[in-house]
């Protein structure tokens, strides 16, 4: 088995669905002939056709509306936000319509829509192209939020996701996209979180485009004697409290990493679960390594703000290994 | 060219009764056959019953809150009865004579302003997406909804309604944008009626006319008289048959306030109201039925009694106590529920033991 790009395996994703699933449409900005910004929708068009894959006019509201009523009347469109801060436009029609129709209409409604997101930084990205957005969409009861960190789980999460009867966000890891792997198409369940690589001493709970930087940061830990685990989320919501708190409760000590702002984060909900629900097993607080507090940086500055292996390798240095008092920075 | 389809509305609305119930001998509309002017009168009739009894059950406590329609049964109703049975409705909260009249039940139809769940009917039933609260976000889901019905194949219009504030929303310019483009049969139904809330037309809009926003937008424009259910059907139902979309701005008045919690003669006088009933679209139905001998002494009372009728069976429908179950509060947030949601169906089950 050839190795394959996240963006040739969600490409894979999408031309698979298409071809079994008549229902399933694929629209959005740019997605037509010219493949995508980032070529994940690259020769659908030709292949399948300008009606099951096709151009819209530049209008997020617009497109995720009209597939809501696509949806209404039984079709299963996955459309495209050309970018994270591009999507928010439509966050009106995500947050009131497409996470609630069904819970409104008491389950006669069902809106099975996947809504692509490139998120995230660490491309030299210019302004409102480098958001991590994913706690907006979280914070949205009737949402389903998955992000893959692997060119397989990109093939696997995305089937899962087009195929699942509710809304789902979609968030894809733009620094990611031309990252290699092999495309297994295992089945794992959606839901599920995925423990990257074990170990016995410290947890460090990541994912989507922080999964390479954590097993990254995993093995230069082994330098410092320390053997970390590395659980890949992949849904965010919902949360795999089972698998995360497993492994938590078997190491003891956490880390929770993501880009995205720290403050009210993603990162927050986390460790609080972990520790609601793992406090007699733990030795030292979770503690989480997240972006700064601050909009996204200008590229020239970027590699400042986000979670790197040596900042995560010192929140992990201070999860009291000697008994002394943990100091709880940038609180 | 048949004038509704031009890009650029006429001057004055388009009608075909005047307001005295004589007809518009020059109208280019069509008038609709003798029966169908008989049914736009007993809708009409049934549904402002309906409206002043749900007002009174508001006033009663039985409602949450209650939008009135009072003054618009041409639009609520004329709309309605000129689509087709495979044609979907997508209303506001505004609309509930236009859902009674589209045949839903109407204690399902006040669900929503009742406050027992968000929706008390299937859209699937009669064709008729959920009442949009959030203004201008339905035309959207109308464009899509009619997209994919010509995608599979199937003869579908789709009428969306909105008001005139709704027009200044976003939503509503990138659902005529993606109408024309897609060529999407929807007829956008711009019921006029003079005040978004209390922001009247001048500050909502500086364009000649609402109907004016189409030709932007390659979209077909319409701007008809909606106090005359004949010229409103006709105008709907010549859109319906035309396959592609079309902007209709109708042209009314919201005699009641906003809701029962809004105080009107804070921003308009009672003057205005006044004249306003003088263009009352019911009256004008029945002058021109009775004038041409159709609406019998006899018929108007069998249509006065059916709307009793109706009225007492919403009467009983809400007055009626309901158990809503708390545990209720967890179904359908996702297809199946989640063990998060679970757990705390479980904490609210032990907290009602």
């Amino acid at each position: 088995m050839t190795a394959v790009s996240m963006a040739g395996a969600l490409n894979r994703a999408l031309a698979d669905a298409l071809a079994e699933d008549p229902t399933v449409l694929v629209f959005g900005e740019d997605v037509g002939a010219l493949g995508g910004v980032f070529r994940v929708t690259d020769g659908l068009e030709a292949r399948f056709g300008s009606t099951r894959v096709f151009d819209t006019p530049l209008a997020e509201s617009g497109i995720v509306g009209t597939a809501i009523g696509m949806a209404m009347n039984g079709l299963r469109p996955v459309v495209e936000m050309q970018f994270d801060a591009f999507a928010y436009p439509a966050f009106e029609q995500i947050t009131s319509h497409l996470a609630k129709l069904r819970n409104r209409t008491r389950g006669r409604v069902s809106l099975p829509v996947v809504i692509r997101v490139p998120y995230g930084g660490g491309i030299g990205g210019v302004e409102h192209h480098c958001d991590s957005s994913e706690a907006y969409y979280t914070h949205t009861p009737g949402l389903t939020v998955v992000t893959p960190g692997t060119p397989d789980d990109a093939y696997r999460l995305l089937r899962d996701a087009i195929a699942s009867p509710d809304p789902v966000i979609f968030m894809e890891p733009k620094r990611r996209y031309w990252s290699k792997g092999e495309v297994t198409s295992d089945p794992i369940p959606m839901n599920r979180a995925l423990i990257r690589r074990p170990g016995k001493d410290v947890t460090l709970i990541a994912y989507g485009p922080m999964v390479a930087t954590a097993l990254e940061t995993a093995e230069a830990a082994t330098e410092e004697g320390w053997d970390v685990e590395v659980v890949d989320l992949r849904s965010l919501a919902p949360f795999d409290d089972e698998t995360v708190c497993a492994s938590v409760r078997r190491t003891g000590r956490a880390v929770v990493v993501h880009e995205a702002s720290g403050f009210g984060g993603y990162g927050a909900e986390v460790a609080a679960r972990v520790t609601e629900r793992c406090f007699h097993h733990l030795h030292a607080p979770v503690l989480r390594v997240t972006g700064w507090d601050i909009p996204y940086p200008p590229p020239k500055l970027e590699e400042h703000h986000l979670p790197n292996v040596d900042r995560i390798l010192d929140a992990i240095a201070r999860l009291q290994w000697d008994d002394e008092v943990v100091e709880v920075r940038g609180a | 060219m048949v004038p509704t389809r031009e890009l650029l509305p006429t001057a004055e609305p388009l009608s075909l009764l005047r307001k005295d119930g004589s007809p518009v001998e020059d109208s280019p509309l069509a008038m609709p056959d003798d029966d169908v002017l008989l049914e736009l009168h007993r809708r009409m009739v049934v549904g402002r019953r309906f409206d002043t009894q749900a007002t009174a059950l508001t006033k009663q406590g039985r409602l949450a809150v209650y939008p009135s329609s009072r003054g618009q049964e041409a639009c609520e109703v004329g709309s309605v009865l000129a689509l087709r049975e495979q044609d979907w409705l997508f209303p506001t909260y505004r609309d509930c004579v236009a859902l009674v009249t589209r045949g839903v039940d109407p204690a399902e139809t006040l669900t929503l302003l009742q406050g027992g769940w968000h929706l008390g009917y299937d859209p699937y039933e009669h064709r008729v997406g959920p009442q949009c609260t959030p203004l201008a976000t339905n035309t959207l889901h109308a464009v899509g909804f009619a997209h994919a019905a010509r995608l599979k194949g199937e003869d579908t219009a789709a009428l969306v309604l909105v008001g005139d504030g709704a027009t200044s929303e976003g939503d509503t310019h990138e659902a005529l944008n993606f109408a024309g483009v897609w060529k999407a049969p929807v007829v956008f139904l711009v019921q006029n009626n003079g005040y978004a809330i209390s922001v009247p037309m001048s500050k909502q809009n500086a364009a000649p006319s609402l109907a004016h926003k189409g030709i932007g937008y390659g979209v077909p424009s319409v701007l008809v008289d909606g106090n005359d259910a004949a010229a409103v059907y006709a105008v709907v139902k010549e859109a319906v048959e035309a396959g592609g979309p079309t902007l209709i701005e109708a042209i009314t008045y919201r005699i009641e306030a906003h809701t029962n919690a809004d105080d009107a003669t804070r921003y308009r006088t009672s003057d205005e109201v006044a004249a306003w009933l003088d263009r009352d679209p019911v009256d004008r139905v029945e002058a021109y039925l009775t004038a041409r001998g159709l609406l019998t002494p006899e018929r108007r009372a069998a249509v006065a009694a059916e709307a009793e009728e109706f009225a007492a069976g919403v009467r009983a429908a809400l007055n009626t106590d309901h158990e809503h179950d708390p545990m209720s509060l967890f179904e359908h947030v996702y297809a199946t529920p989640t063990r998060h949601l679970r757990e705390q169906a479980a904490i609210l089950a032990e907290e009602l033991a």
